[in-house]
């Protein structure tokens, strides 16, 4: 009779555990993220090089692709002998337009958010219907601003009317003024939005500095500054993100609201490179997947901006 | 608090405040009171000029109802002679609505049919969202905790995939997409349209979700492996309950988004079989042209659900949008 050994032995006489569960650990967080990463790579990640490589060809969305190098972005840029793409060069400057009059959504919603912090009767329900506007499709906002600049009837010639001005054909009739229009109905709604964020920020403003900033003195606009957009700085972050894209994707609303009119002068890049591909007035598949490149590249400065924020904060939280 | 709580401020501050607030609200909201004003008149007002006056009778219900695919009440003497001639017509008085060729039974009472696809906008929508919330919430569930428990190589650079994926502008993938969807025989279909958005919003779910599980006690996952606990048993039993205000912020935000979805729905379907509300309101534009008084109720029909989703979760809605950044 043997005595067995106090340690237990590391022999092959216990059951061998699977292989899954020696390596649980090193598996699982593969497994789950299978499914994401799969549908993300086939619609999104994919679809990015399927665009610079479809960018190089001419292609009606059907038949061959006939390969043309470079040339979509020589007509689009105007390289060589041939003059920049008007349309392009429209959409182009609309973007800009877009991308600095949106931003600002951020400095209108910081001040109706700093108007309705406060805790009198009533003021949540307040806050839900400035909020409002966010929530419905832009395609509904769109329609609803298109009657509200309607020319003679709608109510934005009527209060203008009152004034003596008057926009010939209306504001979006108007090609001076249509692009402001549908950008005034888009801050509409990006305003609501800011607010929202910086509502939820000013609630985790440290009450303690406000109060020490208040005996040492701090009033108004120099406790705005010093005191409080400091502690907003993540709120103005995503603001600023969502603000930006927001902008750089503007579709639905000059896809409802004039649908690139009048002559072309609502045109955004966006808008220009959909026409392009998928309008009647032909499939010019390479042509829009150039355009789309370029879009791309505009929003890649940012994209990178953003995520390198991100990263300094990823690597802070550690 | 910032600014200064009103309550310290002298009583006629207060009153002024007060008193201002609804005069705020009101010119905030002015365009859509002004769509709420015409969705309720008659279309008489508008050939009369009359389009910002009071309305000169309330027609809200017929407008609501015309634009619903309702439209004139058939007197009851023609339904009889219907019925006499043999039409199969409002057989049921309990059915709550028939459909025929040029009319619908409400409940026991015959109406013109007006036309409208609006119903069906509104059922595609719904079909189309519903399944895209679950399906996104459920992948990015899954992606968010792999990427929030555990430590491996790529791990950040997955995330920061997801994360730019979901910064990319719409337009890139437009060509490929729609391609896609066309070889996969999807294209006009509800399924087309789920599985691209279920895709695209993953990225955003995944940011959200792995931010969260990062907040969550870790300890809490430590103890559980120490009684060996399997890592799915974990995932199910210890992390997912704990992330239900995640999922529910998630799930209402993703509900808007994809209902107010138009790009998509423009580019990937075609026709009332399968095309949501937004893309469906404006073909109503251009079967009604110019009349205001249906293109509005319509319109405010289509914007209802967010609208109702927003204000019965508050809460988490705005959670959801300040990505759990702003605390």
């Amino acid at each position: 009779m043997s005595v067995s050994p106090a340690v237990p032995s590391t022999d092959a006489t216990q059951p061998q555990r699977s292989w899954y569960k020696r390596n649980e650990i090193a598996i699982t967080p593969w497994l789950f993220l299978l499914p994401a990463m799969l549908f993300f790579a086939v619609y999104v990640i994919i679809p990015i090089g399927q665009s610079f490589w479809i960018s190089l060809h001419d292609w009606d969305g059907l038949g061959e692709k006939t390969w043309v190098g470079t040339a979509n972005y020589e007509r689009l840029l105007g390289i060589g002998d041939q003059n920049i793409d008007r349309k392009f060069e429209v959409s182009f400057w609309n973007n800009l337009r877009w991308l600095v009059l949106y931003l600002l959504a951020i400095p209108a919603g910081l001040f109706i958010a700093l108007f309705l912090n406060q805790t009198v009767t009533g003021i949540r329900l307040y806050k839900s219907l400035f909020f409002f506007p966010f929530v419905i499709s832009q395609v509904v906002v769109g329609l609803v601003f298109s009657w509200f600049y309607l020319p003679n009837d709608g109510l934005f010639d009527v209060i203008t009317g009152w004034f003596g001005i008057d926009i010939r054909g209306g504001v979006l009739g108007n090609p001076n003024t249509a692009t402001y229009g549908i950008i005034a109905a888009g801050l509409w709604p990006q305003t609501a939005y800011c607010m929202i964020l910086y509502l939820t920020g000013l609630n985790a403003v440290d009450p303690e500095q406000v109060e020490a900033a208040r005996l040492d003195g701090a009033k108004g606009r120099k406790m705005l500054w010093y005191v409080i957009l400091p502690q907003l700085k993540p709120a103005t972050f995503i603001a600023f993100v969502v603000t930006i894209i927001g902008a750089l994707r503007s579709f639905d609303l000059i896809s409802v609201m004039t649908n690139g009119g009048p002559f072309g002068s609502t045109r955004v890049l966006s808008f220009y490179m959909f026409e392009e591909s998928l309008s009647e007035f032909g499939f010019r598949m390479g042509y829009g997947a150039a355009i789309a490149v370029v879009l791309f590249f505009i929003m890649l400065g940012f994209i990178v901006y953003f995520l390198w924020s991100m990263y300094q904060d990823e690597k802070g939280a550690r | 608090m910032f600014p200064t709580p009103i309550e310290k401020r002298p009583r006629s501050a207060q009153i002024t405040y007060q008193a201002f607030l609804p005069v705020a609200l009101i010119v905030w909201l002015l365009p859509l009171l002004a769509v709420a004003l015409f969705s309720i008149k008659p279309d008489a007002d508008f050939t009369n000029g009359n389009y910002w006056g009071a309305p000169s009778s309330f027609e809200g219900f017929v407008n609501y109802g015309k634009a619903f695919g309702v439209g004139e009440r058939i007197p009851a003497d023609a339904v009889q002679n219907a019925i006499a001639a043999g039409v199969p017509f409002c057989s049921s008085d309990w059915l709550p609505r028939e459909r025929f060729e040029d009319y619908i039974c409400l409940f026991g009472t015959a109406y013109d049919y007006s036309g409208s696809n609006m119903p069906r906008y509104l059922w595609n929508s719904l079909l189309i969202t519903i399944p895209t919330v679950i399906g996104a919430v459920a992948l990015s569930c899954m992606a968010g905790f792999a990427l929030g428990v555990y430590k491996f190589k790529g791990n950040l650079l997955i995330f920061f995939i997801f994360i730019a994926g979901n910064f990319v502008p719409f337009q890139i993938l437009m060509v490929p997409v729609r391609d896609l969807t066309v070889s996969m025989n999807l294209y006009d279909t509800k399924l087309g349209l789920v599985l691209f958005h279920v895709a695209f919003q993953t990225g955003f779910c995944t940011l959200f979700m792995r931010n969260f599980i990062r907040a969550l006690p870790f300890p809490l996952i430590e103890a559980a492996r120490v009684e060996g606990v399997a890592e799915w048993r974990i995932f199910l039993y210890v992390v997912l309950p704990l992330m239900k205000p995640a999922l529910a912020a998630l799930a209402v935000l993703i509900f808007t988004f994809i209902w107010n979805d138009y790009f998509w729905a423009v580019v990937l379907t075609q026709g009332p079989d399968a095309q949501p509300v937004t893309a469906g309101i404006t073909e109503f534009n251009s079967q009604f042209r110019a009349a205001y008084h249906l293109m509005s109720a319509g319109s405010i029909v289509a914007a209802l659900p967010p609208v109702a989703m927003f204000f019965l979760m508050q809460k988490h809605f705005i959670a959801g949008l300040t990505l759990g950044a702003v605390k």
